[in-house]
């Protein structure tokens, strides 16, 4: 009897840790966590991607590891990490934890990401950044690699290539202004939300504002979710800007965007503006954020390459709505995690990373290749450019948001001619010409 | 730059004051300190959004279906939630607390946390001084002062009034004097709800519907009705338009510091306080009752 108790006693123990503790390989599932804050529209576009991707995959049978098909299991996971960093980083660890996910993609806030970021490698978990973009992220891959190693950025580009894109597009504007409004040196209000993200590119901004003929007109950071700038337009027009290069990511954008188009305030809005990438921008304005140019990801009728079109019309197709560049989620999926899976045989993250860290490929919103620091280390960092990642310039044109960048854009002086399939020509806003025209 | 500063912190300090003004009136009568009240704000946004861009109605209708829908919303509140407890004000506090983060989770429920809009009531915007103002913001600033100039009548011209100032001056004495102490707190309630929600009404169109919505003006709230001394109609009044000022000061002078507004104005607050600890047309807090 002592004996049979033994026995019982060692079958349980080797049915829990069977339960409890086996590889999710042995599973025959791949379990990709899904991490956002979903309840906003930046955690919408991650579990949309995300969907699509697994959908896709899942209905060709799974992704072949070694010998075997594996299902992709996408675990929702809501960061809620604009409210509460706390929440974002019990989100990451139960992601791990409890729902013992062999990947993860999303996050949106560099606060909040660098935290859970710190879970994702305590656990040596691969985590695809698809949201935040400040360069720190990277920079500790190349500081400390064997730990952030399984750090990878998905989307956007870092906010020093996202500043760089931003003045293009602003000396894109500003070119324009000037020859279809004699104005003799276009002068620039920044306006930039208080985030860490924004820190570094307000920087880039003061100094790069005067190198590219431009005057200053100030700089205001209103508060992310601040409901009323009014004041901050007043001194802005009191500042005689000609442009406003906005740097918006939260609701401060909608506010900003409508109350400056309801009073006509007579500046070009250049920069990023996420809210402004939204369908649902024109509503939540109420027609007041015509014009407002926002760096961007997608467009309907848009296309960086091949792929682009077929993941915009599928992605359009199910959710009714363009997708926002956590969307990306689906590329990171698609086209990262999967091909490398399929090529290692397996889910060790090791393995995956020696891979992945030396991929060139392509995705919807252009091609992929991971750069690496002035010393030769990997950052595990986007490369932009030509050929690479360059992103769009859109603009709200009467309802419809349209890519009007790269428009016979080149790079550098004997670079070719950029324009993407679909561009069409900027706007200027007609209060705009009505004040400077002479 | 001193006619907007002026301007901008008068449209500012009339949003404020539409909100200090009800949160001021139910605590100096009930002495109900009601956190909820800018989320009651927020549910009037909600419906007002839902009305006008779901079912097509009218903006002006919709108001006013929003603003009775919520007052009984916050009656029903009040009966159930908060009556039952009201001698004990820790815990009618924490009561109001928890209604609002209730309140914000059901809206997050149905509506998610999309920014969303309603339309202003007016178009177009006017030049004072070179000063473009748009008429919504010139309409906040009108109904602000009616509001003032109705709760005045109501207080100094009705029965109403006088049992709701007389439970203000002493509620036990007032109950001996026959009056119904409880109804007349449940009527308080009703125009302070009703007056959250016409601050919803008027104000939305400026800015952005979202859940949490109610957080910065509820501080921005508490910090004018402390200001201008708990329970002070007129202080509340006051107190809006030196914080509203206060922003705009930040905002012209410190443009990089824009995001301070909010703070500076606490600051104020708290300065005032240290001088005043009654606050500016409060009742010293040693004389109350």
């Amino acid at each position: 009897m002592k004996r049979f108790g033994f026995v019982l006693g060692v079958l349980l123990a080797v049915c829990l840790v069977m339960t409890i503790g086996s590889p999710a390989y042995a599973a025959k599932v791949i379990k990709i966590g899904v991490i956002g804050p979903m309840n906003f529209v930046q955690g919408k576009g991650h579990w949309n991607g995300a969907t699509l991707a697994a959908e896709e995959i899942n209905a060709k049978g799974g992704i072949q590891v070694g010998k075997k098909k594996m299902k992709i299991e996408l675990v929702k996971t809501d960061s809620n990490e604009f409210l509460s960093m706390t929440d974002a980083t019990n989100a990451m660890e139960l992601a791990i934890t409890r729902h013992k996910v062999d990947f993860l993609v999303g996050g949106f806030r560099t606060e909040a990401v660098l935290a859970m970021q710190d879970i994702a490698m305590d656990y040596k978990k691969i985590f695809i950044g698809c949201g935040a973009a400040h360069p720190e992220l990277c920079t500790r891959v190349a500081e400390n690699y064997d730990r952030y190693k399984y750090w990878f950025r998905g989307t956007p580009f870092n906010s020093m290539y996202l500043v760089r894109t931003c003045f293009i597009h602003m000396a894109t504007v500003g070119a324009i202004l000037k020859k279809m409004l004699n104005i003799p040196k276009v002068k620039v209000a920044i306006v930039a939300e208080k985030a860490m993200w924004v820190d570094p590119m307000v920087a880039a901004a003061k100094e790069f504002i005067p190198k590219m003929g431009m005057e200053m007109a100030g700089i205001w950071r209103p508060s992310a979710v601040a409901t009323d700038v009014t004041a901050e337009l007043s001194a802005i027009q009191r500042a005689g800007a000609h442009m406003i290069f906005t740097t918006f990511s939260s609701s401060v954008g909608i506010t900003f965007a409508r109350q400056a188009g309801g009073l006509k305030i007579p500046a070009a809005q250049v920069g990023i503006n996420v809210e402004a990438q939204k369908d649902g921008f024109w509503d939540a304005t109420e027609g007041m954020g015509n014009y407002v140019m926002t760096m961007n990801t997608y467009a309907r009728g848009v296309e960086y390459n091949e792929l682009t079109a077929p993941f915009v019309d599928k992605y359009i197709k199910k959710f009714a709505e363009v997708p926002t560049y956590t969307a990306d989620t689906y590329a990171s999926i698609i086209y990262n995690l999967a091909p490398v899976i399929e090529q290692a045989g397996t889910l060790d993250a090791d393995k995956l990373v020696a891979i992945m860290e030396n991929r060139v490929y392509k995705v919807p919103s252009g091609r992929i290749e991971y750069i690496k620091d002035t010393e030769g280390r990997h950052l595990h960092d986007l490369k932009w450019g030509p050929g690479y990642l360059t992103s769009l310039g859109t603009q709200w044109q009467d309802g419809k948001l349209k890519g009007v960048w790269p428009n016979r854009w080149k790079a550098s002086k004997d670079a070719p001619e950029i324009t993407y399939k679909g561009i069409v020509p900027y706007k200027i806003a007609p209060w705009i010409i009505e004040k400077y025209k002479k | 730059m001193i006619i907007d500063i002026i301007i901008s912190g008068l449209i500012n300090g009339s949003v404020y004051a539409l909100l200090a003004i009800g949160f001021s009136l139910i605590f100096g009568v009930a002495r109900i300190v009601n956190i909820a009240h800018t989320a009651f704000y927020m549910v009037a946004s909600y419906c007002i959004y839902y009305a006008t861009h779901q079912m097509g109605v009218h903006p002006v209708l919709a108001m006013l279906v929003a603003i009775g829908l919520v007052t009984l919303i916050g009656l029903i509140c009040y009966k159930l939630f908060i009556d039952p407890i009201r001698e004990h004000e820790a815990a009618v506090l924490i009561a109001t607390i928890a209604l609002a983060i209730a309140m914000q989770e059901i809206m997050l429920l149905i509506f998610t946390g999309d920014f969303l809009s309603v339309p202003a009531l007016v178009t177009g915007y006017l030049k004072i001084f070179e000063v473009k103002i748009a008429y919504q913001q010139l309409l906040t600033f009108a109904v602000a002062l009616l509001i003032l100039a109705g709760v005045w009548a109501l207080l100094k011209k009705t029965r109403l009034g006088l049992a709701i100032r007389s439970t203000a001056e002493d509620r036990e004495v007032a109950n001996l004097m026959g009056m119904n102490e409880s109804r007349v707190a449940m009527m308080t309630m009703a125009v302070s709800v009703g007056l959250a929600a016409f601050a919803g009404a008027v104000v939305v169109p400026l800015s952005v519907v979202h859940p949490h919505m109610w957080m910065h003006p509820l501080i921005m709230m508490m910090a004018v009705v402390v200001l201008g001394g708990l329970g002070s109609l007129k202080g509340s009044f006051v107190g809006a338009y030196i914080l509203g000022l206060a922003e705009s000061l930040v905002v012209f002078l410190i443009p990089m510091g824009a995001f301070l507004k909010g703070s500076v104005a606490l600051s104020i607050m708290i300065l005032v306080l240290l001088i005043r600890p009654e606050g500016l047309f409060g009742v010293a807090f040693e004389e109350e009752r």
